[in-house]
């Protein structure tokens, strides 16, 4: 319902190399009770991003130059595991996050990004390490692109490796698609999907009418 | 073809073919809690969509509820306004909701079964991550975002992408003091926290099929923790003897007619799976998280890991961020470690069958008395039924508190929380960072193993306590 529509970013990639971050880390729970979808990007990562006397933690990569507010995340194995929580996406998004590069990403947490245009993209681990490498090695201005209608990743050498996505969620993505409303479209074939099922399945209807 | 009983469901709910092995899937149940629900109605409501199927909807609140004795949706205000929207919203789409202190409230997981609401066979779509719990009766049950709920509810589809399929079969007899929850955390332990991700889980084997049905929702609920979409356990007698007659379970001809369906669920002998592992269940003893992952876990007997043990850099860069968050030294033993809480409930281990587990440890002992330890029951029907055979005076005497249903200090929404620091044995299944509130060390074990705890003030193995 929120979705920003995805085409390309570039910006220096942010190594966040950590494997297992879960969506608690990303957004603790007690800032989704009482805390709209704006207004959650300052407590992106707070427990990791903060000192306790609510400092910037300088060993947050995220909290160092020239990462800050870069749209490129890079992270290690199973990112965004854990709970479904929508607010995880919201809280990147708000902090300025447009794309996550990391060799494999927690299901429900994947799906999410698509639905608000946070691109999440999928590259072995020695090419995300090599991305890394290439940003710090380079000066102060090594930006890494990510390009959605091409499919690739552009390096700060300028290598280009492409990335798979899924034909009906890139468009989506590239176009802003609600998916609600394109499943409506579908509205004769859901009916009839119905009429058969209560025919055939009555107790699945019945035990709940 | 030989068909597994995932791809069964599968296939027959799809009403369209989406390409690229998307479908749109026909969802027989959705379920909705305080968290995301109130708040899903309302954006398909601003967006001009009523929930399409009102009747195949079901709401309990549970996160954001205070579980302090004598509890009401105002004790805890911040839950308090988003209980008022979910009441809200509820009736204004004729939606059931079952309210604090009914029959049917609870945690969404517990309750679902419960009340026959999940059955064999049936699709169902929640916005929690440990839907998956639910399979233990043989149903396709899977967790979603807050966007997929509003898709969800707005047309009573959801787009998905069939995932593959991995068995783990657990054999041989089941050992001493091993619960279902040690089996599946042995199982998180030898295959990692991402070895199932976006996968349909299948548990089977001798000892899945002697589980009680409650045992089995137990495994299934970790499946996620293993990265896996869905977890499942294939319908069988033991499975019908604990729906028959449930609130919302089919009666009469129509329990007949999914009876007969029913029995034609389970995968074929020669289904092939993406992945099939089998676990000999004399390899597994009482289980305990040492870390901030649940794959961080050792049998009760051994030690907290040596850093030059990690198989890898990158492990070994988690492991030593995992010990210095739970205060740990590397090599310690795991039991004698001082324990200041423990906490029994949650989706995965606050059933009927979970808190008679607990109160058989203690024989009449007393929590250490440096120990804060709290009991909340998983749903009302627990509540009621604990309280009818006594188990709530058996905890109340060896010093634990009894509390209100809810999620409460599985997840810290509700105001609650272990303090920074403490130590805590769980009954839940996050031992995340924070996950039990800022600074909260959690250890998950089972609840035999969690009151064990209590009463020594400590870690201890149940087998000889
Ligand atoms: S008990 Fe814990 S894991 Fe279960 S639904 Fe509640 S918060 Fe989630």
């Amino acid at each position: 319902m929120a979705m920003q529509a995805f085409t390309s970013v570039t910006g220096p990639a942010t190594p966040l190399m950590m494997a297992n971050v879960d969506t608690d880390v990303i957004i603790p729970i007690q800032r989704l009770v009482g805390t709209g979808r704006e207004g959650l990007g300052p407590h992106a990562f707070e427990r990791l991003r903060y000192l306790p006397d609510g400092s910037d933690n300088p060993d947050f990569v995220a909290n160092r130059e020239p990462y800050r507010g870069s749209p490129i995340m890079l992270a290690a194995e199973n990112f965004g595991c854990g709970s479904s929580r929508e607010g995880a996406v919201w809280a990147l998004m708000g902090m300025g996050v447009r794309c996550v590069i990391a060799p494999s990403f927690g299901d429900i947490f994947f799906a999410n990004c698509f639905q608000n245009g946070l691109l999440p993209v999928r590259l072995p681990i020695e090419e995300i390490r090599r991305i890394a490498e290439e940003t710090e090695a380079g000066p102060g201005n090594a930006r890494t692109t990510v390009d959605l209608a091409r499919q690739v990743v552009i390096t700060p050498t300028g290598r280009e490796i492409p990335f798979g996505v899924d034909t009906r969620k890139k468009d989506a993505m590239l176009n802003g698609l609600d998916d609600i409303a394109m499943t409506l479209k579908r509205a004769d074939a859901i009916a009839a999907w119905k009429a058969q099922d209560r025919a055939t399945r009555a107790w699945a209807w019945e035990s709940v009418a | 073809m030989p068909t597994t009983m995932f791809d069964r469901i599968w296939d027959s709910h799809v009403v369209a073919d989406l390409g690229e092995g998307w479908s749109l899937l026909y969802l027989d149940r959705i379920l909705v809690h305080d968290l995301s629900g109130g708040r899903a109605m309302a954006e398909i409501a601003e967006a001009g969509h009523r929930v399409a199927e009102p009747s195949k909807v079901f709401a309990t609140p549970d996160h954001a509820v205070s579980s302090a004795p004598g509890r009401t949706a105002e004790t805890f205000a911040k839950g308090g306004k988003l209980l008022a929207s979910l009441r809200a919203r509820c009736a204004a789409e004729g939606v059931r909701m079952f309210d604090l202190g009914q029959r049917g409230n609870g945690i969404v997981h517990v309750m679902g079964p419960e009340m026959g609401i999940v059955l064999p066979g049936v699709t169902l779509a929640c916005g929690d991550s440990h839907t998956c719990t639910n399979g233990g009766v043989g149903a396709m049950a899977f967790g979603i975002g807050a966007s997929e709920l509003t898709h969800a509810l707005a047309t009573q589809t959801i787009p998905q992408r069939r995932p593959g399929t991995f068995r783990i079969r657990f054999e041989g007899a089941r050992p001493d003091g091993v619960t279902a929850k040690d089996m599946i955390l042995a199982a998180i332990g030898r295959f990692g926290a991402a070895a199932g991700t976006g996968m349909a889980m299948e548990y089977a084997g001798g000892a899945v099929r002697a589980m009680s049905l409650e045992e089995r929702l137990t495994l299934c609920n970790l499946s996620i923790e293993m990265g896996a979409k869905v977890g499942m356990v294939a319908p069988d007698d033991t499975t019908f003897e604990y729906l028959a007659g449930r609130d919302f379970a089919p009666k009469g001809a129509l329990w007949d007619a999914a009876l007969a369906d029913w029995r034609k669920l389970p995968s074929d002998a020669d289904a092939r799976f993406t992945r099939d592992e089998v676990i000999d269940m004399a390899s597994i003893a009482p289980q305990i998280t040492w870390g901030t992952s649940p794959e961080q876990v050792s049998a009760v007997t051994g030690h907290v890991p040596r850093l030059e043990d990690a198989p890898d850099a990158g492990r070994r860069q988690a492991w030593e961020a995992a010990l210095r968050y739970m205060g740990l030294e590397p090599g310690q033993p795991l039991v004698g470690t001082k324990v200041d809480w423990v906490f029994i409930g949650s989706c995965t281990n606050a059933r009927i069958s979970d808190l008679r587990a607990a109160a058989a440890v203690l024989k009449g002992r007393k929590r250490a008395g440096h120990v804060t330890a709290w009991v909340v029951p998983g749903s009302e029907q627990v509540k009621a039924e604990a309280e009818a055979e006594g188990l709530h005076r058996q905890f109340l005497d060896a010093g634990f508190e009894w509390r209100e249903p809810g999620c409460a200090l599985c997840v810290a929404a509700n105001g609650e929380a272990v303090p920074p620091g403490a130590r805590c044995v769980s009954t839940s299944n996050r031992n995340f960072v924070g996950r039990q509130g800022t600074g909260a060390r959690t250890h998950l074990a089972s609840p035999a193993m969690a009151a064990a705890a209590a009463l020594a003030g400590s870690i201890v193995d149940v087998r000889s306590f």
